[in-house]
């Protein structure tokens, strides 16, 4: 049993060390074998911000850009939770609804009962968890495919908004805590650097200790240009980032607003969190398992339904967390909150980032790169005064275009091998 | 091939309502060797193998490891052993690299943080210890893979446990001819580590290339238990179609030589 097949090159991997060049090789291999990750969502960020630059100036401004960031921030989070659900292959159509409801909970328990902030939040979170719970036990063991269970709750959700906030009336949110979220909070130009040296210090210790100790091992590791090049290239966007939303961008002097958007903390601890939980613990490598291959991943003793449960959990908790970010930004709840096109919007940031809807593919990332490039469309429509029919149609156009780019780069990877 | 078997079941029978699928089946594996399971089809070897496995329970019939008497009520059991079955279609995942699959269900973890280095390691040094050299990396993902190569993960995370017995189902089935060539070297070199292994197979050349030990089943009985070098081709393509070969297998009457 001679074997002669094998080409040389090939060996298990060993101590050496892989260059720069190789490293782009690599990429550069990935993204024509069709897994272009993140690469669509940031080409259409620089393209988008150039067209809309070129046809309204005022979209290159300060304010313009803390105004994109506090659009945004709703619809990224919720696209987070989708993530989760979408990992699996599944669907959560309710979720929109879902931060609507959350955020009803919110106002009642808050304007009508007189509850402070925090008891009003943990009641919206713990809304979410259990809208959550009741999905997945109706998909994971019932077996109703989670589109047709979340189409009922879409509908169903739609209504208990509407008897919550009793019958179209709007709801003030005035509390001072949670206006802070997304509505008035800043931090001074400071802080906003402070918190910028320690995000930077802490992912560069990261990278570096995760380096040493795979080399003290004699594992394969990273050039240190590419560590470099990446914490560097991190740096660089982040900073350019705060340096901007520290500008003066109140038109009147004597209302000062310079500084970082609370609601930017709350992203990038969200965005940590839980890119470590699916990154770095068994849960999240069984997440992956079970998106990939289920009956893989049930040979292996993974709790499959208690993944498919999780998922929607925690899609339906972050749903409410969007919820309540969307009602700081308004200072109030209305029928239409979470309503309209909110969900299409986070399904579409989710997918645009480079999350998959076959399953199997997805980062956190992906919903904030996603959602980035959602709120510039909006917001970019909105200052060239499109109607609300036009905003419509590109946005359904978009999302269309980023489940093509999906489906497409699916079939490539099939081609190419790579699935 | 004095020493007693590392796994035998005597006389066992295994029935689906009605239908007797196994009938007083003997059966053996030896530590460091090879052993072919060959039959045609429905004559019981999935059925056997499962009920090895823990899959299925057993009617009758006694079930001995290292030459004791065991009971093995479920895949917990067979597990507990150190037994591992290889299905056919593998229980891989591709979005997963190698690393993450041959660990997956059973991850190393320091706290509540995966221990993805000790992880990486351990399957380098597995795949290493095959003499595995068909992979470029371990971080490769699995949909990257040729067939040969998704098999040998397969075969290498069934090692990586420390399992004693492990059953390979069909493992060449869907194979070309120099990933064959492969995936049989390894399955040889499992046995050459010290494992005693089941090879199910439907193709002659796989079983005469590797197999110590050929055990035929004939509709659900076993027809011959031989060593691979006192049978010839033919003689095991007849065990398989008739039963018998000359003096080898069932008597008119049904039972065994």
């Amino acid at each position: 049993m001679t074997v002669s097949t094998v080409p040389p090159e090939e060996k298990v991997s060993g101590g050496q060390a892989p260059t720069l060049g190789l490293y782009v090789r690599t990429y550069l291999a990935k993204v024509r074998g069709g897994d272009m990750g993140a690469l669509p969502a940031i080409l259409g960020l620089v393209v988008l911000t150039i067209i809309f630059s070129a046809a309204r100036p005022v979209f290159f401004s300060a304010a313009n850009f803390a105004n994109l960031l506090s659009q945004g921030a709703a619809i990224t989070v919720i696209a987070m939770g989708l993530v989760f659900v979408l990992l699996l292959g599944e669907i959560d159509l309710s979720a929109g609804f879902a931060s609507g409801v959350c955020a009803a909970v919110l106002a009642t328990l808050l304007t009508t009962h007189g509850f402070p902030w925090y008891v009003a939040i943990l009641g919206a979170i713990l809304t979410g968890v259990v809208i959550g719970v009741v999905i997945g036990l109706l998909v994971a063991k019932i077996g109703i495919p989670s589109f047709v269970v979340t189409l009922a709750a879409f509908l169903a959700f739609q209504g208990a908004v509407l008897l919550l906030i009793k019958g179209g009336t709007i709801i003030a949110v005035d509390d001072p805590t949670i206006k802070k979220i997304n509505f008035d909070g800043r931090f001074t130009p400071l802080q906003g650097w402070i918190l910028y040296g320690i995000t930077i210090a802490a992912l560069a210790a990261l990278q570096l200790w995760k380096r040493a100790s795979r080399a003290r091992r004699g594992l394969a590791v990273e050039p240190m240009s590419v560590v470099t090049l990446r914490v560097g290239g991190v740096a660089a966007l982040m900073g350019i980032g705060v340096y901007v939303l520290n500008l003066e961008r109140g038109r009147n002097i004597l209302f000062s607003q310079k500084g970082v958007p609370m609601v930017v903390l709350l992203i990038g601890i969200l965005l940590v969190v839980w890119t470590f939980v699916l990154g770095r613990t068994a849960y999240g490598r069984h997440l992956y398992a079970v998106g990939g291959n289920k009956e893989a991943a049930r040979r292996a003793g993974i709790n499959v339904d208690g993944i498919r449960i999780s998922v929607f959990v925690v899609c339906s908790a972050m749903a409410a967390v969007g919820g309540i970010i969307a009602a700081s930004r308004q200072a109030s709840v209305d029928p239409n909150t979470g309503g309209s096109n909110v969900l299409l919007y986070a399904v579409g940031a989710a997918v645009i980032g480079g999350t998959s809807l076959f399953g199997g593919k997805g980062r956190v990332l992906d919903a904030v790169l996603g959602g980035a490039v959602v709120a510039v469309i909006e917001n970019g429509m909105g200052l060239m005064q499109y109607s609300a029919g036009q905003k419509f149609i590109v946005t359904g156009v978009v999302l269309l275009a980023a489940a093509g780019i999906d489906a497409l780069s699916r079939r490539r990877a099939a081609s190419a091998g790579l699935r | 091939m004095t020493d007693t078997p590392l796994l035998e079941v005597r006389g066992l029978n295994k029935s689906f309502g009605p239908v007797q699928v196994l009938r007083d089946v003997d059966f053996s594996a030896y530590a460091g060797q090879v052993t072919a399971l060959v039959g045609d089809n429905g004559a019981g070897k999935s059925t056997l193998v499962k009920c090895l496995g823990g899959i299925y329970s057993i009617d009758s019939g006694e079930y001995l490891f290292d030459g004791k008497p065991v009971s093995v009520h479920g895949p917990r059991d067979a597990a507990a052993l150190g037994v591992e079955i290889v299905y056919q279609d593998l229980a891989l995942c591709d979005n997963l690299d190698i690393v993450q699959n041959m660990f997956l269900g059973r991850e190393i973890k320091s706290g509540i943080v995966l221990d993805d280095i000790t992880m990486e390691q351990k399957a380098a040094e597995t795949l290493a210890g095959l003499s595995v050299r068909t992979v470029k990396s371990v971080r490769q993902h699995v949909s990257s893979l040729s067939g040969g190569q998704r098999q040998t993960v397969a075969i290498a995370k069934a090692v990586l446990w420390n399992n004693r017995l492990v059953v390979l189902d069909e493992p060449t089935a869907a194979l070309g001819v120099a990933q064959t060539a492969q995936v049989l070297e390894l399955v040889r070199r499992l046995a050459d580590n010290g494992l005693a292994v089941v090879l199910i197979s439907h193709n002659m050349n796989d079983v005469f290339a590797v197999a110590d030990r050929i055990a035929a089943l004939f509709l659900g009985q076993m027809c011959a238990q031989v060593s691979a070098s006192d049978v010839t081709h033919a003689q095991v393509v007849e065990l398989i179609t008739a039963g018998r070969s000359g003096d080898l297998g069932l008597r008119q009457n049904g039972a065994t030589v």
